[in-house]
C-alpha cells in the first residue's frame, strides 16, 4: 500500500474538467502530508494532448486509458478499468469530481473495491497520518467530519471549493498507458440530448442569477437571463419557480436541487425558504432583491435591495454593461 | 413485472437541523418519505398501470418509524411492504445499507428496482448504485424519464448531465435512481390511508435475510461520522430600500468595488 493520491480526471467534450485541476491542487497538499506522490488518470479515446495539462497542474505521473470502449463514459466500463488500475497502484486516496459522471461512477467503483466513499466533499485534513474529511449534509444545513476505515479511501469532491493551482506549462510527468479491458457493459449511452445554446453550469459557475416566484410569469425569466448574459453567469431558479413549471428542474437551486458555491449569488424575487438557503448559503457573496423587507433571504445577504425587481434588475443589467464597457 | 422500490424516512426538508454533542439532534424532527423516493414510488405505480400487470414491493431499512414510510407507499397503491429491521443494522453506512437491501432482494423476485437518487438527510447518493453492483446488475442514476420496452426486457432512461440529458439503454433487471422531474407523485386518498392503518408489515431481521451482523451497522462502517456541526451563521449586510434605480446603481458599484466581481 502506498501513500499516493490518485485523481480521476474527467474529460468532457475534449477537455479536462476544471474540478480535476482543483483536485490536483488539493491532492498535492494531501499527498505531501501523507508523504506520497500525486497521480492522475484519464479515460477516453484519442486523448492525445488532452491529458498533458495534468502534469502542468501537478501530477507526478499520468495514467491514460485510451481505447474505443472508453470513448463514451459507462459506469461499468470505467469501473472495470479503474478497479484494475487502483488494485495495482494501491493509492491511499482516490479523488473523483462530484460531477454527474463522478457521482455515478464512484459508488460502483467503491463497492467493487470494498472501499468507503465520502460524497461531495469540501475539506480534507491529515491527522496522525489519517484523513478527516469535511462534507456538508442536509444540503449544507449541517457540516459533518467523517473518517474512512477501508483502504483505499475514496471521495468525490465538490466543484468550486478548492483553488485551481498555478499551472507550470514546462512541467512534464511520465505517462503510462493503462491496458484496457472494459468487460461486459450492459448500460450504454445511446444518445446525448444537448440543451439549445451555451449554458453555464450551475455547480461550476462563478456568478449565478436566480429567479423565484417574485417574477410572476415564466416569460419574465428573460430579465434574469439578460442580467446573467451580461455577467457571463449561470441562471438558477427557486423550487417555487420550478414547481410552477417556469423552469426545468435542472435549474433548481436548493435542497432538492443543486447546491452551489459561486463567488456571487443574485437572488431575484426569492423569499429564501430554508430548503433554498441550504443550496446557496455558502456562496461567497449574496445579493438579494425582494419586495418584502422581512424576507428571510435578507438574513443571509451581503447586499440587499428592498424593492420591485422589475425596476431594479434592468438597471443592474445596464449598469454592469456600462462598467464592463469601461473596463 | 416485479417492481421493488427502496424507500427511506428522512427529516422534512423544511426542518431546521439542530446539533447536540457533535451529532444531529432529532428530538424535534418531523419525518417524511424521502422526496426522491416519492418519484420512485410514483414511477413504479405508473409502470404497473401502463403494463396492466405487476406487483410493487416496498422495502425499507430502518427503525420502527420506517414503517410510516412504507405505509405512505402502500396508501398510494403499492401491494407489499417489507421492513428490514435489526439492532445490528443501526448506524449502517451506505455500503452496509446496500448490503442489507441486496440480501433482502435476493429473497424476492425483481425485474426493476427503484431508489431515490439520494436521501436528503446525509446526502450520500450512493445506496442505489452500490446495490446494483452487489446484485451484479446495471444501474442508471438521476433518471428524469423512463421507457420500458414492449417485451419488458430493457429500458431507455434519460439522465440529467451537465448541459443536457443522456439517453441510456440497459437490459432488465436494473436499478434506477429517481430524480425530480421523473413524474408528479400522486397524493394518497383518504380511503387509501385508512386501508393501511391497521396493515401488519412483515419484519425481516439479519438472520432472516442471511446477513452477518458483523458486516453491517456502526462497527462495520467504512465511512463514519466523527462530528457534526452547524455552519457559521452569515451576518446580514447592507440593505437599501430607498429608490430602486439609485439603489441598483449603488449595489452594482459595491459589487464591483467591494466584492470585486467584475
Amino acid at each position: 500500500m502506498s501513500n499516493d493520491v490518485l485523481v480521476v480526471a474527467e474529460i468532457r467534450e475534449g477537455a479536462i474538467k476544471k474540478v480535476a485541476f482543483e483536485m490536483l491542487g488539493e491532492g498535492r497538499r494531501i499527498a505531501s502530508e501523507l508523504g506520497g506522490n500525486l497521480l492522475a488518470v484519464a479515460l477516453g479515446h484519442g486523448i492525445g494532448d488532452v491529458a498533458a495539462p495534468l502534469a502542468h497542474y501537478g501530477a507526478d505521473k499520468v495514467f491514460v486509458a485510451d481505447d474505443p470502449t472508453m470513448a463514451d463514459y459507462t459506469a461499468e466500463g470505467y469501473t472495470n478499468v479503474l478497479a484494475g488500475l487502483i488494485g495495482e497502484l494501491e493509492p491511499a486516496l482516490v479523488l473523483l469530481g462530484a460531477t454527474t459522471q463522478g457521482k455515478d461512477l464512484a459508488p460502483r467503483l467503491a463497492a467493487r473495491l470494498g472501499a468507503g466513499l465520502a460524497s461531495d466533499c469540501t475539506g480534507f485534513a491529515v491527522q496522525d497520518g489519517d484523513l478527516r474529511i469535511t462534507r456538508p449534509i442536509y444540503a449544507g444545513k449541517a457540516t459533518a467530519i467523517v473518517r474512512e476505515t477501508a483502504r483505499p479511501y475514496m471521495a468525490t469532491v465538490r466543484s468550486n471549493i478548492f483553488a485551481v493551482p498555478e499551472p507550470d506549462t514546462s512541467r512534464e510527468a511520465p505517462t503510462e498507458t493503462v491496458s484496457v479491458d472494459a468487460g461486459d457493459i450492459r448500460a450504454k449511452v445511446v444518445e446525448l440530448i444537448k440543451e439549445a445554446g451555451e449554458r453555464v453550469e450551475l455547480t461550476e459557475a462563478d456568478i449565478i442569477v436566480s429567479g423565484g416566484r417574485g417574477l410572476k410569469e415564466p416569460e419574465n425569466f428573460a430579465l434574469i437571463e439578460e442580467l446573467a448574459g451580461v455577467l457571463g453567469a449561470a441562471v438558477g431558479a427557486s423550487r417555487a419557480a420550478v414547481d410552477a413549471g417556469w423552469k426545468d428542474h435542472s435549474y433548481q437551486v436548493g435542497q432538492t436541487g443543486k447546491v452551489v458555491t459561486p463567488t456571487l449569488y443574485i437572488a431575484c424575487g426569492i423569499s429564501g425558504a430554508i430548503q433554498h438557503l441550504a443550496g446557496m448559503k455558502t456562496s461567497k457573496h449574496i445579493f438579494a432583491i425582494n419586495k418584502d423587507p422581512d424576507a428571510p433571504i435578507f438574513k443571509v445577504a451581503d447586499y440587499g435591495i428592498v424593492g420591485d425587481l422589475f425596476k431594479v434588475v434592468p438597471v443592474l443589467t445596464e449598469e454592469f454593461k456600462k462598467m464592463l464597457a469601461e473596463a | 413485472m416485479n417492481i421493488v422500490i427502496c424507500v427511506k424516512q428522512v427529516p422534512d426538508t423544511e426542518t431546521k437541523i439542530r446539533v447536540k454533542d457533535g451529532q444531529v439532534d432529532h428530538s424535534e424532527t418531523k419525518y417524511v418519505v424521502n422526496p426522491y423516493d416519492e418519484y420512485a414510488i410514483e414511477e413504479g405505480l405508473r409502470i404497473k398501470e401502463r403494463m396492466g400487470e405487476g406487483t410493487i414491493t416496498l422495502v425499507s431499512m430502518g427503525p420502527e418509524r420506517a414503517k410510516d414510510a412504507l405505509k405512505s407507499g402502500l396508501a398510494v397503491g403499492a401491494e407489499e411492504a417489507i421492513h428490514l429491521t435489526d439492532e445490528a443494522f443501526e448506524g449502517s453506512d451506505p455500503y452496509a445499507t446496500a448490503l442489507i437491501l441486496s440480501k433482502a432482494l435476493q429473497k424476492l423476485d425483481y425485474d426493476i428496482i427503484f431508489c431515490g437518487k439520494q436521501g436528503v438527510d446525509e446526502d450520500h447518493a450512493q445506496v442505489g448504485i452500490i446495490l446494483s453492483e452487489l446484485l451484479d446488475i446495471p444501474h442508471v442514476s438521476v433518471v428524469t424519464k423512463l421507457e420500458i420496452s414492449d417485451d419488458g426486457k430493457s429500458i431507455l432512461a434519460h439522465r440529467e448531465v451537465e448541459g443536457g440529458h443522456e439517453v441510456v439503454e440497459a437490459p432488465l433487471p436494473a436499478v434506477i435512481t429517481a430524480q425530480k422531474g421523473l413524474n408528479e407523485p400522486r397524493y394518497a386518498s383518504i380511503k387509501g390511508i385508512m386501508a393501511v392503518k391497521k396493515k401488519v408489515i412483515p419484519e425481516w431481521n439479519a438472520e432472516e435475510i442471511g446477513v452477518e451482523t458483523t458486516s453491517v451497522g456502526l462497527e462495520a462502517a467504512k465511512v463514519s461520522f466523527v462530528e457534526v456541526s452547524l455552519p457559521p451563521e452569515r451576518e446580514s449586510g447592507k440593505v437599501f430600500a430607498e429608490d430602486p434605480v439609485q439603489d441598483a446603481i449603488k449595489v452594482a458599484h459595491l459589487l464591483r468595488d467591494e466584492a470585486k466581481i467584475l
